[in-house]
């Protein structure tokens, strides 16, 4: 995985609540058996018209303002519905590298880590903010601290978010969980030597 | 000191280790494992020279691409084949458990789980698939997980995880006749919000809820993550006990008495408190249907689609306009007027035999509406036969239902079975998304009565009146 320490970069804004993964990643693209490919597929069906092939404008992220854009502003509950990972996966592939929102569904949000891209929770005043500066200024930018766990532009805005201490380890340091995991070898074998004989197996 | 939920007792009987202020390492009891979320994950396990820690904990099918008609045929799609096969190698080379495409045993992953016995109280179970809350209903503390996180499962067989917090919903009195378990989930989304649930484990408590049969609890506990709910549970009792026993993989013989003992163990002590409490009165909930693009989007079949006027704030008028503009309603109508095309009875949510036995009590002697094109997908393919037995496929098909092998199938269309554009569905799945069940098609989540119901009037009706 690869570390995410600072980031700055240009932000879009998808000004919608409870966007569910069907619609980030719609199913039709779920018969991949590789981790990537699905970039180009990223809300498919509110990106394209039917044919699939032509933009639709009225699609928010394809505003060609928001070329390039690698910090993603959106309502609450992002992520809600499947745990398809290759929501994560397309996001990332898509180009963001970091999702601001006022809440985030459990899953989602555990895939997201697992893939190196940072999801901040930030008060709905502030989305607020950020939505609407996205939305107005040009080549609107911020920066992204996970050290300092810091969310800044350059007029004025400013505002910390909380992170749990072992995701930032691992983001900020690109360890992968497994490993780590495999490092309590001994704590494992010890609790499975203690579980009830009708567990044994499945 | 205060006494603990069962979640808590679950929390803590599971946790292998745990830094201050940290997640927890969480032992997994149950790892099912399904062909769509796996492959990328199989994958990184070779890549990293890795392999199952414990295979014998771990089991594996094919639901989501199966073709539901033609079993004996090979599969048309080669993407969907390609996957389904890579299943196959994968549980083979890895060493687990394996109910393929034609096995007696296939069916959807949550549904043959607890079919099997592999479900059990007390188990931490996790899946790759975010209806997995569904063997919560055991008394399980069960988890959908992303595919990065299943790969960590398959290799050290334990789980990070944040404790989440605690919310009971507590459902007092007496259901109605006609009104369902599915009633219940679809009312409790719709009081608490799509998000209501996010950060915490779902307890369902009370009267109704006990008196619910282990189907109705399924139903109930598949939809928590509907609700954002990191899991839903419900505690063990003796109904949970006499399903259990005698199936394949519970426990048999002297280790029954000793299991049944442990699980006895698992409810919540009276002084137990919740981080946040719900009360639903079971007595004033009616059959509900969805009018909207997510399952919070609900209203009571008496009732009427909204206005987005009557949202509270400007973000639910807008994601209101944006659901009624997709699904081609005005507010205001009565949810009694709205015509159907389709009717789909199937899903993790309802397709055990309680809910096929109670739609062909609907369609019995009856005759699905001109307009309509209803299915029936089972289950599984146990269920099918048992269904089956009981005869219940001639009433389904005398009635002018399709009847079809088990699998996802419509509830989610990566296999044929998918809506037209534009094609209005009452389906007893448990997604309303915007193309969930085929591009542009139109999904209205409802009770399998209620389902069979309209594909017989060809519009929502009110089962109660049946
Ligand atoms: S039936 Fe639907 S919700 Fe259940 S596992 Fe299959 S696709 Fe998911």
């Amino acid at each position: 995985m690869d570390p995410f320490v600072q980031h700055t970069g240009k932000v879009a804004a998808l000004d919608r609540v409870n966007v569910d993964t069907d619609q980030i990643i719609p199913k039709q693209f779920l018969k991949r058996i590789e981790r990537t490919g699905y970039g180009p597929f990223a809300f498919f069906d509110w990106r394209y018209f039917e044919d699939g092939a032509t933009p639709n404008p009225d699609f928010e992220l394809n505003d060609p303002r928001y070329d390039g854009a690698s910090i993603l502003v959106t309502g609450r509950n992002f992520g809600c519905g499947s745990s398809r990972e290759h929501a994560a996966w397309a996001l990332k592939e898509y180009g963001f590298l970091a999702i601001i929102a006022p809440s985030f569904a459990d899953i989602f949000a555990n895939n997201a880590v697992e893939n190196g891209m940072l999801t901040i929770v930030l008060p709905p005043a502030d989305v607020a903010t950020l939505t609407e500066r996205a939305q107005t200024v040009e080549d609107y930018r911020l920066t992204v601290d996970l050290a300092n766990t810091t969310v800044k532009d350059d007029n004025g805005f400013a505002a910390s978010f909380g992170v749990d201490p072992t995701v930032q380890h691992r983001l900020l340091n690109g360890l992968d969980a497994v490993g780590l995991t495999l490092q309590q070898e001994e704590a494992i074998a010890d609790f499975e030597a203690r579980r009830p004989g009708w567990l044994q197996s499945s | 000191m205060a006494g603990k939920t069962l979640f808590e007792k679950l929390w803590e009987s599971h946790v292998v280790h745990e830094e201050p202020g940290g997640p927890a390492l969480l032992y997994v009891d149950l790892h099912l494992v399904h062909e769509v979320t796996s492959a990328q994950a199989f994958e990184g396990l070779r890549l990293a020279g890795r392999t199952v820690r414990r295979p014998a904990l771990t089991v594996a099918t094919v639901d989501h691409n199966v073709p539901t008609a033609d079993r004996g045929a090979p599969i048309a799609d080669d993407i969907s084949r390609r996957q389904i096969e890579t299943m196959e190698q994968n549980a083979a080379e890895f060493g687990l458990t394996f109910y393929g495409y034609r096995s007696p045993n296939q069916g959807i992953v949550h549904v043959i789980g607890p079919e099997l016995g592999y479900t059990q109280p007390g188990k931490v179970i996790v899946c790759g698939d975010s209806h997995t809350s569904t063997h919560g209903a055991f008394g399980a503390f069960a988890l959908g997980i992303g595919t990065s996180e299943v790969e960590h499962v398959l290799a050290t067989q334990c789980l990070i995880q944040k404790k989440p917090k605690t919310m009971e919903v507590r459902v007092d009195g007496a259901l109605p006749q006609g009104v369902t378990a599915k009633d219940i989930i679809l009312g409790i989304i719709g009081r608490i919000g799509v998000d209501g649930g996010v950060g915490y484990v779902i307890e369902y408590t009370g009267e109704a809820i006990r008196a619910l049969s282990m189907e109705g609890r399924m139903t109930v506990c598949n939809m928590s993550i509907e609700g954002g709910a990191r899991a839903g549970m419900i505690a063990p009792d003796e109904k949970t006990f006499a399903y259990l026993k005698g199936r394949r993989y519970a426990p048999q013989g002297s280790a029954w008495a000793a299991a049944v003992a442990n699980w006895r163990t698992l409810t919540t002590d009276a002084d137990a408190t919740y981080d946040r409490v719900v009360t639903i009165d079971a007595a004033a909930l009616e059959p509900h249907v969805t009018w909207g693009t997510n399952p919070g989007q609900v209203a009571p079949v008496s009732g009427s689609v909204p206005r987005p006027a009557d949202m509270d704030t400007a973000d639910e008028q807008a994601a209101t306009e944006r659901a009624l503009a997709y699904m081609g309603l005005e507010g205001g109508t009565p949810i009694q007027d709205i015509p159907i095309e389709r009717v789909f009875l199937g899903s993790c949510t309802n397709a055990r035999m309680e809910d096929l036995r109670a739609a062909a009590d609907i369609a019995r002697g009856r005759r699905v509406h001109a307009n309509v094109r209803a299915m029936v997908v089972p289950g599984s393919t146990m269920l099918k036969q048992q269904a089956e037995a009981e005869g219940l496929h001639e009433v389904f098909q005398a009635a002018g239902f399709e009847w079809r092998d088990a699998g996802c199938s419509m509830c989610l269309g990566m296999n044929p079975d998918i809506l037209a554009p534009g094609e209005r569905c009452a389906s007893t799945s448990n997604r309303n998304f915007e193309g969930r069940q085929g591009k542009g098609g139109r999904t209205h989540l409802v009770s399998p009565q209620m389902a069979a119901a309209a594909a017989i009037a060809g519009r929502f009706v009110d089962v109660r009146d049946w």
